[in-house]
């Protein structure tokens, strides 16, 4: 097969809980929210007030540095609440869901009569062209920039990942219109990137206007950052865009049905949901009916938009984040172990030797939230280089950021990455050092310096 | 357990701050996450983490040790009944030796354990497991006959100078272990040379079997005794005069294969330090002038501390190259020197030591060359494939 790209290095961490192959469709839920803390480098300003009524497409808020970048309602209903975290910094905008779904209308237009401006405007005027995020640093994109070219991964090797096949495989016209559309913002091409390990759905080996690339190995090959640096490295000055194949579906409905449709398939994942399966629900939606009466209740529960590695924690009646396509629930590790360190521990997940469940291949695995340890300085060296399949030295990334070195964050990498790709270095690091927050540090101190 | 727990629970307000015992909060501290893994959870970040923690990772490195000390216990009971012409079974010798060294171990962890304990508390931070390896690893290097006092005042600098000064394990340049056994060897450099010191109860000079020497290998190489060198299967299990745990190989390599397998101790780093001992042995062989410059290089292998410091001091992450490239090129200098230093340099039989430390120093300039070579890699990468 042409241009296979095979990773070594990696790591899938294998969990219970993975999502049956089988669509749920459950009531329209009764609450959305719109939740800024979704975006990086974004400073939300509200457009409306509590009590106000909106549609599906309504701006709630928008960037207040850059007003062009507006957020709108994934639903139709009534602004109940503003929730408000430290320093006023807002946090969640809950909408709730009157009967039915109104929809703002921003007409229908075929994406490939336009020019880049007018399917820029359209993007922006929706809210759909937050869907659209920029390497380096993982920010939404600029309207102002050309991206060299754009990414789309179509397969996720995250920990209990959906399968992208299963969710996109009705959904052709929807992909070909967003594709058709997002050609136009750039001047090189679309890169979409599949996995040759299994057969792939037509929507995506039968689109056109794109490149196929195929990547095969252990996660995080699914990661578009991983794909990146394969394909076409960035460094200073380089833009690409990246896309994730669901919100490409809202971006092909807003073309085809002139509507801001954030209808989603969820797959509900985790060791701790009863029945694990997929769900038809919305960008923003809670969980609530999701979960209700499906988990176990023997433990305290963490419940996360997305997965183990990256997501966010929610609470039960939390809400879908802005860029995910999975739940997981994994119960909390707040209990204290007796001797937890000295233990065979077959039950444990560890990629060292060290615990004896290296007896049990196949085996998966029940991990809580427990760090398994105290925070220490950096001791084992290695570890991380195993688990990520780029030419980069994670480890020396992070000293650079701790120490405040932009210089050295820029030679060692640091356009390159985000914090999913170095997610699992900080799964297995030994001194727990807390890697994805610090990265996120140094994209914001280098973003700050840059500009 | 649960009763150890509410214990815990109800004792610890006089730890805290404001109680009377703060001052030893972080002994505390120790002893509470020693018994129990506590129940912190992930605010950030991945919400799992990995299983092992420092705790499991120093403790596999003491579980790897076992072997080597379990022999060198016997081995010192041994070498006294052989040196005394005693009749004794392999339980007397182990018994005989393991009263002879376990003061050596005591000691060691109880004068650098204070040390730890005082510099954790005055940072207000918790006990670095970094000591429980370097506690063991340490006495292990070292004559039985080693006075206690020299080993206290030896681990209690290292500790302190060695490892605390520069912030404690994971920030030090100097293997503590290394840096104590490098100081009694310059500070006392006579409990090293001496021929009495290897065996225990020859410094009395009673009972001794003619025709003993207590001689290590090196040391009769070293004044070109080429006939008082025992052949390489007594040297390769461990039956032969010489520091408590480095003289079975075979032991060694079992504690080897236990850190290579859990990933705790760099394969890398091991096998280097042999190819690069191997190469520098055969590079003797080339030039030979005299007889300790032929001894075969893979004899080498099993001669004085080479295995034990490939196998434990060597791969000690912090003060090793922290680069994968860097490993080898660490190891490879390690093994290189070390015979150099034994073979030319008959004032240091024992180079092994002293090629740690030197390569120790030089393990950050070897991971900046790394370093820089992957930032120039990736750079014209970025220029190649770039578009722009």
């Amino acid at each position: 097969m042409a241009n296979v790209t095979k990773l070594k290095k990696g790591l899938n961490i294998r969990l219970k809980g993975k999502a049956e192959k089988v669509l749920v469709k459950p009531e329209l839920p009764r609450k959305f929210a719109l939740k800024p803390t979704d975006f990086h480098n974004i400073m939300p300003k509200l457009s409306l007030r509590e009590g106000a009524v909106v549609k599906a497409g309504t701006q709630l808020c928008y960037h207040k540095y850059d007003p062009r970048i507006i957020f709108t309602s994934p639903a139709s209903g009534k602004i109940t609440e503003i929730n408000r975290g430290e320093r006023r910094r807002i946090e969640e905008i809950v909408i709730e869901a009157g009967s039915g779904m109104e929809y703002e209308d921003f007409g229908k237009a075929e994406p490939s009569g336009l020019d880049r401006h007018a399917v820029t405007e359209k993007l922006l005027k929706s809210g759909a062209w937050p869907f659209i995020r920029q390497r380096p640093y993982g920010i939404i994109a600029n309207p102002d920039d050309t991206p060299r070219s754009i990414f789309i991964s179509a397969f996720d090797t995250a920990p209990l990942a959906p399968d992208y096949d299963f969710l996109m495989k009705e959904y052709g016209k929807e992909f070909q219109a967003g594709i058709d559309a997002l050609s136009k913002l750039t001047t090189g091409k679309i890169h979409l990137n599949i996995n040759p390990d299994y057969p792939c759905c037509d929507v995506f080996t039968k689109a056109s206007k794109v490149q196929i690339n195929r990547f095969t190995g252990p996660h995080p090959a699914g990661n578009v950052g991983v794909q990146i640096h394969h394909l076409a490295p960035i460094h200073k000055n380089g833009v690409v865009w990246y896309v994730n194949p669901q919100d490409v579906l809202i971006i092909g409905r807003l073309f085809l049905n002139g509507i801001f449709d954030a209808s989603r398939i969820v797959a509900l994942t985790g060791s701790e949901v009863l029945k694990p399966k997929y769900y038809r629900t919305y960008m923003g939606a809670s969980i609530e009916n999701m979960v209700r009466e499906n988990v176990t209740t023997d433990s305290n529960l963490r419940y996360i938009s997305g997965n183990v590695l990256t997501g966010s924690g929610i609470d039960s009646g939390g809400y879908i984040g802005f860029y995910d396509s999975q739940v997981t629930v994994i119960p909390e590790g707040d209990n204290p172990r007796f001797l937890g360190w000295a233990m065979p521990n077959i039950d444990k997940f560890s990629v060292s030797g060290t615990f004896l469940s290296w007896l049990m291949p196949g085996k998966l695995y029940r991990l809580d939230t427990n760090y398994n340890g105290g925070e220490r300085a950096f001791v084992m060296s290695g570890e991380m280089e195993r688990v990520l399949p780029m030419d980069l030295l994670p480890e020396h990334l992070i000293k650079a950021i701790m120490v405040g070195d932009v210089e050295n964050m820029e030679n060692l990498g640091i356009y390159e990455v985000i914090e999913e790709d170095l997610a699992l270095c900080e799964f297995v690091c030994t001194s727990k050092i807390e890697v994805q927050h610090i990265l996120r540090e140094g994209i914001q101190k280098v973003i700050e310096e840059t500009s | 357990m649960h009763s150890i727990r509410q214990f815990l629970d109800r004792v610890r307000p006089n730890f805290q701050k404001g109680g009377k015992l703060h001052m030893f909060n972080s002994a505390f501290d120790a002893f509470e996450t020693f018994l129990f893994v506590p129940g912190k959870v992930t605010r950030r970040g991945a919400h799992i983490r990995d299983a092992a923690d420092m705790k499991r990772t120093m403790s596999t490195v003491i579980i790897a040790l076992i072997p080597a000390m379990l022999f060198g216990m016997w081995n010192v009971g041994y070498q006294h009944f052989l040196a005394t012409g005693q009749e004794g079974s392999v339980w007397d010798a182990f018994a005989y030796g393991f009263v002879k060294v376990l003061p050596l171990i005591i000691v060691t962890y109880v004068s650098g354990g204070i040390v730890e304990v005082i510099f954790a508390q005055v940072r207000g931070h918790e006990i670095n497991e970094g000591f429980l390896v370097t506690g063991l690893i340490m006495p292990l290097t070292l004559p039985v006959t080693m006075p206690l006092w020299m080993i206290a005042i030896a681990t209690i600098f290292a500790v302190a100078i060695g490892k605390e000064v520069f912030g404690g394990t994971g920030m030090n340049i100097l293997n503590p272990a290394v840096t104590a056994r490098g100081f009694l060897f310059f500070a006392y450099p006579a409990r090293f040379s001496a021929d009495d010191v290897w065996v225990s109860g020859l410094e009395n000079g009673e009972g001794i079997v003619d025709g003993f020497s207590g001689a290590t290998p090196l040391a009769s190489a070293a004044v070109q005794d080429m006939d008082a060198i025992p052949d390489a299967m007594d040297m390769f299990l461990g039956t032969i005069p010489g520091a408590v745990g480095e003289t079975s190989t075979a032991a060694i390599l079992l504690g080897g294969l236990i850190l290579a397998f859990t990933r705790v101790g760099s394969l890398k780093i091991m096998l280097s330090v042999f190819v690069g001992a191997f190469t520098m042995g055969l590079l003797l062989n080339a030039f030979a002038v005299n007889p300790v410059m032929e001894i075969p290089p893979w004899q080498h292998l099993f001669m004085g501390g080479l295995a034990y410091g490939a196998v434990y001091m060597a791969t000690d992450p912090v003060t090793a190259s922290r680069t994968e490239t860097g490993k080898y090129i660490y190891g490879f200098l390690i093994g290189f020197l070390a015979i150099m230093i034994r073979v030319l340099n008959p004032a240091f039989p024992e180079g092994v030591l002293l090629a740690i430390l030197f390569m120790n120093v030089f393990a950050p300039l070897i991971d900046h060359i790394v370093v820089n070579a992957n930032v120039k890699r990736r750079l014209k990468r970025a220029k190649l494939t770039g578009e722009h």
